[in-house]
């Protein structure tokens, strides 16, 4: 253990947070190109990637219920091999923090599972306080079962796009030391523009600077300008969203006529979760 | 109520491969289309340029047009033509807009004809159907602005060709973010006297997909999912159609437009 395979991969987990209101292709081509970029680093191997839809009491304008969002994000993954929905934090009545939502998939991950009898014996910490408990687990029989796939517990990483990273500034938003736990403890994977000042932004915050071993840079290769808000912008206006979104999601859509004028104003004039709980924190 | 003008969008290309962007293109003019009040889209049509267009990296046109049925498979109103594709050698642009247009003439009297035979008496003088099938459909050459600015290009269009597409068919130019196509259009002369035949769509979403980007990811084993339909991602790994060695394909060769424009190359074609 002291003596790190060189061939052994670490697993990484991709988890992406947002309101994916609805998905579209540029949601799921951001999974593919983190997953090209930690696969040819050759220390990483992406062993899936999950796709984890805000509640509804994020309260955001225009969003729509989670239960619809879920289901198209389930049916864009349809054809995806790696790529999965998982509807806990939507499940939840209050809005999460990002980090809980990281640490709820992390504990998930590194959990004992009776689907995964290998990790039955690893006990919950953290990847980075593993080898303090070496000398426990050098039986033998349970190292030969073990066999040479023995890894640490995957690391789940949050994949997001560079607005999310400039997100960080926005007062109120976040809160400074669940940032700092995402990038100390977690990861981040940012995908960016080529010539994007993500670079500088990083730069000039000193908790992004000290971690930025932590911060995967991603440059996209294709521009993907494909938001959310356009789709639903085009919606409106009876414009073709064909080929920007997946088939199944565009049809799930038009079945249910899910964004008009009036699904556009919900939530109109509410203060955004996130900014209502973060201001309270702070005045208390 | 006026009646709308059926048009036919024909799209020319190498769709090597076919990508989502190519399909977009056809899904904004529509829109922008309809919207002008003016016109009905009819259909869309993809025409694969030929084999013998020599451009570097350009498989085969069989697989260019089983890829390209593949990723219309799901579409209602595009389709793939190999009219051009089969032909010999290379043929003008303005000379594919011609068959198509014959061929769509050729259709419109053969569906009034089959009406004619079928209720010769039924069929009251002038009535609605009858008028909404003479106005004659209009077709009209669908590109990306950048080709307004390859018209400047010496040898690669002739210029009775580019007034032929712009007076009696007419350009729908989606216009990319960065590029100015009104100015294309004002520094040329013939542009800016047809001008009222060109319309020009801006794409709200950024969505630049080239196929020499695709082919470039693919040679590297890099994921193109979601650029590029799935049907026409299986195609290719199945066939193994895109590699260095495809991509090598017509190096250093000259295209034949040029070729055949250019009297210094070939002074026995002038």
């Amino acid at each position: 253990m002291a003596m790190e395979d060189p061939d052994k991969k670490t697993e990484v987990v991709l988890l992406a947070c947002g309101s994916f209101n609805p998905i579209t292709n540029m949601h799921l081509r951001l999974f593919e190109l983190a997953k090209d970029y930690f696969n040819e680093t050759g220390k990483y191997k992406v062993i899936k990637g999950i796709i984890s839809p805000v509640g509804d009491a994020y309260k955001k304008k225009g969003l729509i219920s989670a239960n619809h969002r879920v289901t198209m994000a389930k049916l864009a993954t349809k054809s995806s091999d790696w790529v999965e929905v998982d509807d806990w934090e939507s499940c939840q009545s209050e809005w999460l923090e990002t980090l809980k939502v990281l640490r709820y998939h992390h504990q998930k991950l590194s959990s004992p599972d009776p689907t995964n009898s290998l990790q039955n014996a690893i006990p919950l910490t953290k990847p980075g306080r593993k080898r303090k408990q070496e000398p426990n687990r050098h039986d033998p029989i349970k190292k030969k079962n073990q066999g040479p796939d023995i890894k640490s517990f995957p690391q789940v990483k949050l994949l997001c796009g560079s607005d999310m990273l400039e997100s960080f500034e926005i007062p109120n938003l976040w809160k400074l030391e669940d940032i700092t736990e995402i990038v100390a403890n977690h990861g981040l994977v940012c995908i960016s523009r080529a010539g994007n000042s993500v670079q500088k932004f990083i730069y000039e915050s000193d908790i992004l600077w000290r971690h930025k071993n932590n911060i995967h840079l991603v440059e996209e290769w294709i521009t993907n300008d494909i938001s959310s808000t356009k789709i639903r912008r085009a919606l409106r206006r009876g414009q073709s969203i064909r080929y920007l979104v997946p088939d199944a999601v565009q049809a799930y859509i038009e079945k249910h006529n899910l964004y008009s004028p009036e699904s556009e104003d919900r939530n109109a004039g509410v203060v955004l979760a996130p900014l209502q709980k973060h201001a309270s924190d702070s005045k208390n | 109520m006026k009646s709308r003008i059926p048009l036919i969008l024909l799209a020319c290309g190498s769709f090597n491969p076919i990508t989502n962007m190519h399909m977009r293109l056809f899904e904004l003019a529509r829109d922008h289309l309809h919207q002008t009040g003016r016109y009905q889209v009819i259909e869309g049509i993809m025409s694969p340029v030929s084999d013998d267009y020599r451009k570097k990296g350009l498989v085969s046109a069989k697989h260019r047009i089983a890829m390209a049925k593949l990723a219309l498979e799901t579409s209602d109103w595009i389709r793939v033509d190999s009219w051009e594709s089969e032909q010999e050698t290379w043929t003008e642009t303005v000379k594919v807009l011609r068959h198509h247009y014959n061929e769509s003439l050729r259709s419109l009297q053969s569906r009034q004809e089959f009406m004619a035979n079928k209720r010769p008496t039924q069929r009251p003088p002038g009535d609605s159907l009858s008028s909404q099938h003479t106005v004659l459909p209009e077709l009209k050459l669908l590109c990306g602005a950048d080709i307004l600015q390859t018209f400047k290009t010496p040898n690669l269009w002739k210029e009775e060709d580019i007034k032929e597409i712009v007076e009696k068919f007419g350009l729908v130019c989606v216009s990319r973010a960065g590029s100015d196509p009104v100015q294309y259009i004002n520094e040329s002369d013939l542009l800016t006297k047809f001008q009222h035949n060109i319309f020009l769509v801006k794409e709200w979403i950024q969505n630049e997909i080239s196929a020499t980007q695709i082919r470039r990811a693919l040679c590297r084993g890099l994921s193109v999912k979601y650029l590029v339909p799935d049907s026409v991602i299986s195609y290719i790994t199945h066939h193994n159609i895109y590699t260095e060695e495809s991509e090598r394909r017509n190096e250093g060769d000259l295209l034949q437009p040029l070729k055949l424009r250019n009297p210094t190359v070939n002074p026995l074609n002038d």
